[in-house]
């Protein structure tokens, strides 16, 4: 640590704290989807698919207007799911 | 009973190879055999950090291929007993390491007596890392305090946990966390992850935690293993993690701040 970072010292934010945030979110996303070699609940990928096509019963949607992912609580998993309708007018 | 332990983490330059090369040194010490194969194809650089680099004649992929024997191949240490190494090939061919061919040289090595077969990983998730963790009881995965190396180090664990042979016969690899590089200055300034957020991400047991030192530059570049110059703070860390690795319980070192003076604070 020189002079200067010294005098950094306190107006510095705490980065590692949101680097711990950010990698939990990602990393709990990440597994719920089976992304890696993780394995998430099968059902997942055919719930997507399933209630996407119920969705498009009534709107139209983009697949990337629908984002679907599981978080992981102390004692329950939740599953969210946002989607973007498109502008009424 | 020998065991195949990988030196794993994903993403490329934390720390894997010095790591393989302290950890392989640290268990011969110890007194068991043990022979440390450099899975980089394309990119040997253990030799290197062992300093044995002008003893190489054969490689890994000789071995694969029927142009040597293991015995011709495995470069033994003059410095600490019982330690050998294997190096890898230069050859451009990523397709160098076939599963049979190194399920081979593995069975050979424990067919030898060795008590530790240890597997220097490439970075990445292709077939080299595969390879290089597909036949392994334990997997040493190596992580630096960064948002990257986490992640990486998270997947590769799935993978492990998936994808290697001991997953397909419904088995768990053994996993530890070696954090390297890391900064207790940092951590304080609050510009690193600490040790207890990354386990806490990982979820994983933690073997050690190597600091970021000088001596490690120093080490590969006259060939010696960090873990031989004994009074360094990595070496000693290096050490540390091989008892905790054979059994032993005892404390984290070098995970705080050593108090400087004031005009080292200043200028250092
Ligand atoms: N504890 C440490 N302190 C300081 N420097 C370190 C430490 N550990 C590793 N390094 C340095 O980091 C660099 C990368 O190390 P190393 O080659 O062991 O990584 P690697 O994971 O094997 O890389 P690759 O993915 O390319 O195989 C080297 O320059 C090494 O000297
Ligand atoms: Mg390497």
């Amino acid at each position: 640590m020189g002079l200067f970072d010294l005098f950094r010292q306190d107006r510095k934010k705490n980065t590692a704290k949101a680097a711990k945030e950010r990698l939990q979110i990602l990393i709990a996303h990440e597994h719920a989807m089976g992304a890696g070699g993780h394995k998430g609940p099968d059902y997942l990928p055919k719930l997507r698919e399933e209630i996407i096509a119920v969705i498009r019963k009534y709107v139209s949607v983009s697949d990337n207007d629908v984002n679907f992912q599981v978080e992981k609580g102390d004692d329950f998993d939740m599953l969210e799911l946002n989607i973007t309708l498109p502008d009424s007018k | 009973m020998s065991k195949v332990i990988v030196v794993t983490s994903g993403k490329g330059g934390v720390g894997k190879t010095t790591s393989s090369a302290a950890i392989a040194t640290g268990l011969a010490e110890k007194g068991n055999k043990t022979a440390v194969i450099d899975f980089d194809v394309g990119l040997r650089n253990l030799d290197l950090i062992m300093g044995v680099e002008r003893r190489v004649v054969y490689d890994f992929v000789n071995v694969i291929n029927g142009e040597a024997t293991l015995k011709q191949a495995l470069i033994k240490d003059k410095r600490v007993d019982n330690l050998f190494i294997l190096p890898a090939s230069q050859t451009r061919d990523k397709d160098a390491l076939s599963q049979e061919g190194v399920e081979s040289v593995i069975e050979e090595l424990k067919a030898d007596g060795f008590d530790y077969i240890v597997c220097d990983s490439p970075a990445g998730i292709e077939k080299g890392a595969f390879m290089a963790l597909y036949f392994a009881d334990e997997a040493i995965v190596v992580t630096n305090p960064e948002v990257s190396s986490v992640r990486d180090s998270d997947r590769i664990l799935g993978i492990l946990q998936s994808r290697s042979k001991a997953a397909e016969r419904g088995d768990t690899v053994k996993e530890h966390l070696l954090v390297t590089r890391y900064s207790p200055e940092r951590v304080e300034g609050g510009d690193m992850l600490s040790v207890d957020d990354i386990v806490e991400i990982l979820s994983i047991p933690l073997l050690g935690v190597i600091p970021e030192s000088g001596s490690v530059l120093q080490a590969s570049n006259s060939g010696q293993p960090v873990i031989l110059d004994k009074a360094s703070t990595a070496g000693m860390a290096y050490s540390d993690a091989i008892d905790r690795f054979l059994g032993e319980d005892i404390p984290h070192r070098f995970m705080d701040i050593e108090k400087k003076g004031f005009f080292k604070k200043l200028f250092g």
